[in-house]
């Protein structure tokens, strides 16, 4: 890697390492001075290293300006409250001031901790995703503006509605007790899986800056495996989903950057060394008796790992989309259940099901109408590809519609 | 939306032997018919089977087999669904498996006090 990638590197992997120990040690509320420090770190970096070359072991060379800027600061806060505000009772002086400890334990526990404290149920989950990206991910502002498909100015805004909230609504920076845990790892694991639909299903175009929000929210996902008290089964189940998931990433974009669809996808492009990861947890996160809806979409996500188009495949699919839209529904999985009944009990089955859904305003539920009836009724497939094509957003949706409407032959 | 209970009763003393595959066969039907449901978003509860033995507690401790000396039909599960009528949830009912094999379904909606 030379320098010029190195920096960028280093900032994505050790900037969130760093801001998570400094707000452990200063407190939540003081998250932008920890952010500040991070920051300037950096900066120091890339003035120095550009002028008297890499230091040997360029992240203890971080750690230790870090360390330094931290307790600079620390001093003079601690000057600046005996001069200024004498009535507080707490008064560190310079003697006192803590040691900043950046040692893996400590990074890993203030990271783990830092993942706790942004995915809170007081926070929008888009705030809690973008606040992720920032502070878990070393994302810069524009980059989540691009994953956003907004700006920077709303996003910089949203941020900082997100931290004012998280201040007032008191989030400690701490590992939640046994009794909690379980509630609020629920809410982690939903913003990493909304975390990684964000780059999975994206329609923005920088198909780097999307693979990347994927391999992070893994990446976070892995942390919380780490930790005995959060390496429970649905987060197994969690991590193998996406797993499986991103095995598919390059074979579902094609040399333009358009989306293909899973049936005209090329195995061979499928990445096995993902699937094999994926099974790995899958088969981890079957012991226990919990079944979360992850365990479900993973063994959704496991089938759609095997191309042939198999009775007993579909079969298991239906039953697993069965059982997941009892346990929580969605519109998705409303539609992707409709067709998983079409491939094992026929497409008949599947229009009389279809028409009970009530989601004819969606695109997708028109795209899929269509496709159940191209071969009963052309004109009836035609009429819903039509509606679809009104209803479709984005460019990527519209060309794919397109393509079905020059397919149909009435 | 209200919530209406489904009752499944069916009559089991004379059933012949089912093999493996039907029942298998059998619990499809119902998953599929419950999937359907939900994916309407009108399931509130997939409820429960019943175990077919049971007994009735009568006045002065007196213990029966079931609630009818002379009807050998009996309570075979229920489930709660969400309707806005009484005319939607008994449509939601329709095709419940439990109807082919001679049961019915008894659709009430639930009275929140």
């Amino acid at each position: 890697m030379d320098e010029r990638e190195l920096i960028p590197h280093l900032f994505r992997t050790e900037y969130s390492k760093i801001t998570a120990v400094l707000c452990r040690l200063f407190g939540f509320e003081q998250i932008e001075t920890a952010e500040d420090i991070a920051s300037d770190t950096f900066l120091s970096a890339s003035e120095l290293w550009g002028l008297k070359g890499l230091p040997e072991h360029p992240v203890a060379w971080l750690y230790t300006v870090a360390k330094n800027k931290a307790k600079n600061y620390l001093k003079h806060q601690a000057v600046f409250q005996q001069k200024i505000t004498p009535q507080l009772k707490h008064q560190p002086t310079g003697t006192d001031i803590p040691e900043i400890d950046l040692s893996p334990q400590n990074i890993h526990d203030s990271q783990l901790q830092m993942i706790f404290a942004i995915c809170h149920p007081a926070i929008t989950a888009e705030a809690q995703i973008g606040l992720a990206l920032r502070i878990l991910c070393g994302f810069g502002i524009n980059e989540i503006a691009d994953a956003f498909l907004t700006n920077r100015e709303t996003i910089a805004k949203r941020l900082q509605r997100a931290k004012d909230k998280l201040r007032t609504a008191d989030v400690a920076l701490i590992f939640p007790p046994p009794s909690e845990i379980d509630k609020r790892l629920e809410t982690v694991l939903k913003t990493l899986y909304l975390l990684f639909n964000e780059g999975y299903y994206s329609s923005s175009h920088d198909n780097t800056l999307r693979k990347e929000l994927c391999f992070e929210a893994m990446r976070l996902t892995k942390l919380l495996l780490d930790n005995p008290a959060t390496n429970q089964p649905a987060v197994n189940a969690l991590l193998a989903l996406m797993s499986f998931h991103a095995s598919r990433f390059d074979a579902r974009i094609d040399n333009a950057g358009e989306i293909v669809l899973y049936a005209d996808q090329d195995p061979n492009l499928w990445n096995h060394a993902l699937i094999q990861q994926g099974e790995h947890f899958l088969n981890i996160a079957s012991e226990g008796d919990k079944l979360s809806r992850y365990h479900l979409e993973a063994g959704i996500a496991w089938w759609h790992t095997i191309k042939a188009d198999t009775k007993e495949k579909w079969e298991c699919i239906l039953q697993l989309y069965n059982h997941l839209l009892q346990l929580e529904y969605s519109p998705m999985a409303a539609l992707n259940r409709t067709y998983a009944l079409s491939k094992a009990n026929g497409k008949e089955e599947a229009i009389a099901a279809a028409e009970k859904l009530a989601l004819d305003h969606l695109h997708l539920y028109q795209l899929l109408m269509g496709e159940l009836y191209q071969e009963l009724s052309p004109a009836k497939a035609r009429a819903h590809f039509e509606k679809a094509l009104q209803l479709a957003a984005s460019a990527a949706d519209k060309k794919i519609i397109e393509a079905r409407l020059r397919g149909c032959t009435d | 939306m209200k919530d209406f209970l489904f009752v499944y009763r069916s009559d089991f003393s004379n059933r012949p032997q089912t093999s493996p595959e039907e029942m298998q066969a059998n619990t499809k039907r119902w998953m599929d018919w419950i999937g359907t449901i939900a994916a309407q978003n009108k399931l509130t509860d997939r409820g429960n089977r019943l175990d077919l033995n049971g007994k009735v507690l009568r006045p002065n401790n007196m213990v029966t087999d079931g609630p009818y000396t002379e009807i050998k039909e009996s309570l075979a599960g229920y489930s709660i669904v969400k309707a806005s009528s009484l005319e939607e949830a008994l449509e939601l009912a329709k095709g419940c498996p439990i109807l082919a094999a001679g049961g019915n379904v008894e659709v009430r909606e639930i009275s929140v006090m």
